[in-house]
């Protein structure tokens, strides 16, 4: 009964629990003062990640091992062999998503110190914060569909509220506005589909679904329905028009959390298609008159047109754009376009027989592109936001000659103009490689028009870079100093965190993004964790 | 044919929700089309619990017969989203209070569309 | 707003006990009939709408304040968790309490024995361990949370609009 070994073991519940008990002492604590509001908040987060590392390394020592925690019970399974209680699962997916979402707390968290200082309702901000840290934490741990729909809805309505943070300007409330119909929405679809799977199958739990699910009728309606809600929350074309105007009208450190929260629904998706829908994938034959079509190169293709689609329109729309913040939302719209094409490479060859190296690979470039993803693309909102800190203008026409009085905002901005568009030796190089190798195989077309659209990227970010930084000096921006110690500090913490993958990547692959590849394929182990044999 | 009632209402609630979202441009319009599609969705969850000549799920001491009564776990799902529905709502119709004291129109292609 | 006429005021004075009574018995039986505590709580909070809607947000406000309801709103969510927490936090104090994360550590055991009872009275509120605990804790924060909803957004609509570039 080591104190260790028991944190281990509750850590699933403890990584959930605690920034909900947190957000609900907030108001309480700030009653008091409003620095311990603040300390007391970095305590909370700090706390989380000391429990999300732990967990991490318990589960990286053994090649395959899941962890199962039941909530209120100590069997998985009862007598008659129903699995009752809700569980959460974590595996190397789970945790992979969970690392991604601890950096980007912490680094929120730092920067919203000084950030948001002159802003008044704090305790209101902090205590949504908390619940959308909470909320993602959830959604991306869980192991039952209706505890991942209520997660879904929590994270939803947080960050629709924060959005909407500054609500003395009108556009920032009609992004929330519009934000909010979208979500509920796509998530009412995603409540549609469970209980369509719930109603044939009798069971809401991951595993159970798993091995009991037949590829009838209505089950091809509630993937489809599925598919589409979570889309509509991870901005995929042509769902995307709430993304701009939300993530370029929120604060900044509002931003960085929201880029999370899109890829959450993302790896919502991958969790059903692969796992929940794992084993009828590959062997399910459509017949259409007389020609047999293999079911997942169907899905494989579909989901590759759309990510060329969002590519495209990603890029382009980011080409004539004025604002900083909007051209840097565009970007981020093209870098999930990249995910998906990786994915949907992935889908049409990962389960036949013939060629299985390809389509793991492209699996590993997908994955290892939504840390690389999140990273940068946060990087650039935290570096817009300290501009609009410094100089409160946010167009481009407007701006110039900045790195004189600025100087490292400048260097980050650097950093994570090289990682977004893929030169190295930043991150952002190693897994574009990858996933320009993999699709080459699958088909050249697909890889020519991914390094076209990266170069334009390229070009994008350094007519952003010129016209803001470079350039003579401007008489408006004389007194303008260097942003505050705390924002440097989140922004040189993620800049170093890129700076290490992208100078290791092969260490990066093998320790933390090949198990998650693995636990991705593998879900005849994620089922046999929980009612222990198929 | 009169247990499949329940379910052709369902879709047609969501229907109806779906067009009102689409392609109303009156901001309460909006608002009420996805409390339609809630009411539908709702309406599905509860209509899987139910098994023919059953009676309610309460426990009455001796004189209850668990296999008569119909299934209590769908109760529980509609109940949370009824809930999660009411703080939705909640919160759109605040944005919308917002929203009219700035640009004094609820009329959604007259708004947020300024120059940034 | 201002308040309705003398008629509204006299049967909202009769009519808002029994609401408030039903509402609270909604909450408590929540292990036994149907109900429990966000039913409940929408009983009471929509009793206190009518008290908003009668008197006239003017005087509801004068009587209410909003930070008065925040407490009382974290009060009911920290009761809620504590009592989750507690699930694994019993075992400190008496060592046979083992359990997970929001476990049920008032039933099948002998310490406490008032919480024990099963078989005979079972229609009692102290039956179903924990969950009428929860019941009120989530009771209180529901009928804090919406009529804090509700004054709100009575308070916003007398406020002047604010012309924004």
């Amino acid at each position: 009964m080591n104190l260790i070994d028991d944190l281990i073991f509750h850590s699933p519940a403890l990584i959930v629990a605690i920034p909900l008990l947190g957000a609900f002492l907030t108001p309480l604590v700030s009653k008091i003062n409003d620095k311990l509001r603040n300390v007391f908040v970095i305590f909370i987060v700090f706390l989380t990640s000391f429990f999300v590392l732990l967990l991490a390394n318990d589960i990286y020592s053994v090649c395959g091992k899941i962890h199962t925690y039941v909530f209120g019970g100590s069997a998985a399974v009862t007598q008659g062999g129903y699995a009752i209680r809700i569980l959460f699962e974590v595996d190397g997916l789970n945790i992979f998503m969970a690392l991604i979402t601890t950096i980007l707390a912490i680094a929120g968290v730092i920067y919203s110190w000084s950030f948001m200082k002159e802003n008044t309702g704090l305790d209101k901000y902090y205590t949504l914060y908390l619940l959308m840290i909470a909320g993602m934490f959830g959604m991306i741990l869980t192991g039952d569909m209706f505890n991942f729909f209520v997660f879904l809805e929590i994270t939803s309505i947080s960050s629709c509220a924060l959005i909407a943070f500054w609500t003395n300007k009108g556009k920032a409330v009609d992004a929330g506005f519009k934000y909010i119909v979208v979500s509920a929405t796509g998530a009412l679809f995603v409540l549609f589909a469970i209980a369509i799977l719930y109603g044939q199958y009798n069971a809401l739990n991951m595993a159970v679904l798993a091995s009991k699910i037949q590829f009838s009728f209505l089950d091809k309606i509630a993937l489809v329905v599925l598919v589409t809600g979570l889309a509509m929350k991870a901005g995929i074309v042509p769902m995307h028009m709430w993304l701009p105007d939300a993530y370029g009208r929120a604060p900044s450190s509002v931003t960085l959390i929201l880029v999370g929260v899109t890829q959450a629904s993302l790896y919502g998706a991958l969790r059903m298609i692969f796992t929940v829908y794992g084993n009828n994938l590959s062997n399910t034959l459509n017949q259409i008159g007389d020609v047999n079509i293999d079911l997942n190169l169907l899905l494989g293709i579909f989901i590759v047109a759309l990510a060329l689609l969002t590519i495209f329109i990603g890029v382009l729309m980011a080409l004539k754009e004025n604002n900083f913040k909007r051209m840097i939302a565009f970007a981020a719209v093209a870098e999930i376009g990249y995910m998906i094409l990786a994915i949907g490479a992935a889908l049409t060859t990962v389960f036949s027989t013939t060629d299985t190296g390809t389509g793991v690979m492209a699996l590993k470039g997908g994955i290892f592109h939504i840390l690389n993803d999140a990273l940068d693309v946060g990087l650039l909102f935290l570096v817009a936001g300290a501009v609009y800190y410094a100089t409160k203008e946010t167009s481009l026409n407007r701006l110039g000659g900045l790195a004189r009085n600025m100087k490292y905002t400048t260097i980050f901005f650097l950093i994570g103009l090289l990682a977004v568009s893929g030169m190295p030796p930043m991150n952002g190089f190693a897994s574009k490689l990858i996933i320009y190798e993999s699709t080459y195989q699958v088909n050249p077309i697909l890889s020519i028009i991914a390094i076209l659209c990266s170069i334009l990227l390229l070009a994008v970010f350094v007519k952003v870079f010129h016209s803001a930084f470079l350039g003579p000096k401007q008489s408006r921006f004389d007194d303008v100093k260097e942003v505050p110690k705390s924002m440097l500090l989140a922004m040189g913490i993620i800049a170093c965190i890129i700076i290490f993958i992208g100078l290791f990547p092969n260490l990066v692959i093998d320790n933390i993004v090949q198990p998650a590849v693995n636990a991705l394929t593998n879900h005849s182990n994620y089922i046999s964790n929980v009612i222990g044999g198929i | 044919m009169i247990y499949n009632i329940p379910y052709i209402a369902v879709v047609a609630l969501i229907l109806i929700g779906l067009y009102a979202v689409i392609f109303k441009r009156n901001l309460i319009k909006i608002v009420i089309g996805i409390t339609l599609i809630e009411s539908g969705v709702n309406l599905f969850l509860i209509t899987l619990a139910f098994r023919e000549g059953s009676i309610a799920p309460i426990y009455r001491g001796s004189g209850s017969n668990p296999l008569n009564m119909s299934l209590p776990v769908p109760h529980a799902l509609t109940l949370t989203s009824i809930v999660i529905g009411v703080a939705v709502l909640a919160l759109m119709l605040s944005l919308i209070i917002h929203i009219y004291k700035h640009y004094n129109t609820l009329d959604v292609s007259k708004i947020g569309r300024e120059k940034e | 707003m201002s308040g309705m006429s003398r008629i509204v005021k006299t049967v909202t004075n009769v009519a808002f006990p029994i609401v408030m009574i039903y509402g609270l018995y909604v909450i408590a039986h929540g292990h036994l009939t149907p109900g429990g505590g966000f039913q409940g709580g929408a009983v009471v909070a929509s009793g206190l709408a009518m008290l908003l809607v009668a008197y006239g947000s003017v005087w509801t406000m004068g009587k209410v304040k909003e930070k008065q309801l925040s407490v009382l709103e974290s009060l009911g969510a920290i009761g809620f968790i504590g009592l989750a927490f507690l699930g694994i936090l019993m075992v400190f104090v008496y060592t046979s309490f083992q359990g997970n994360f929001f476990n049920n550590f008032l039933i099948n055991q002998d310490k406490i024995p008032i919480f024990n009872e099963i078989g005979e009275g079972f229609a009692n509120i102290n039956t179903a361990g924990v969950i009428p605990l929860m019941n009120f804790a989530v009771g209180l924060k529901v009928i804090a949370g919406l009529f804090a909803i509700v004054l709100v957004m009575a308070y916003a609509t007398r406020l002047k609009g604010v012309k924004q570039k």
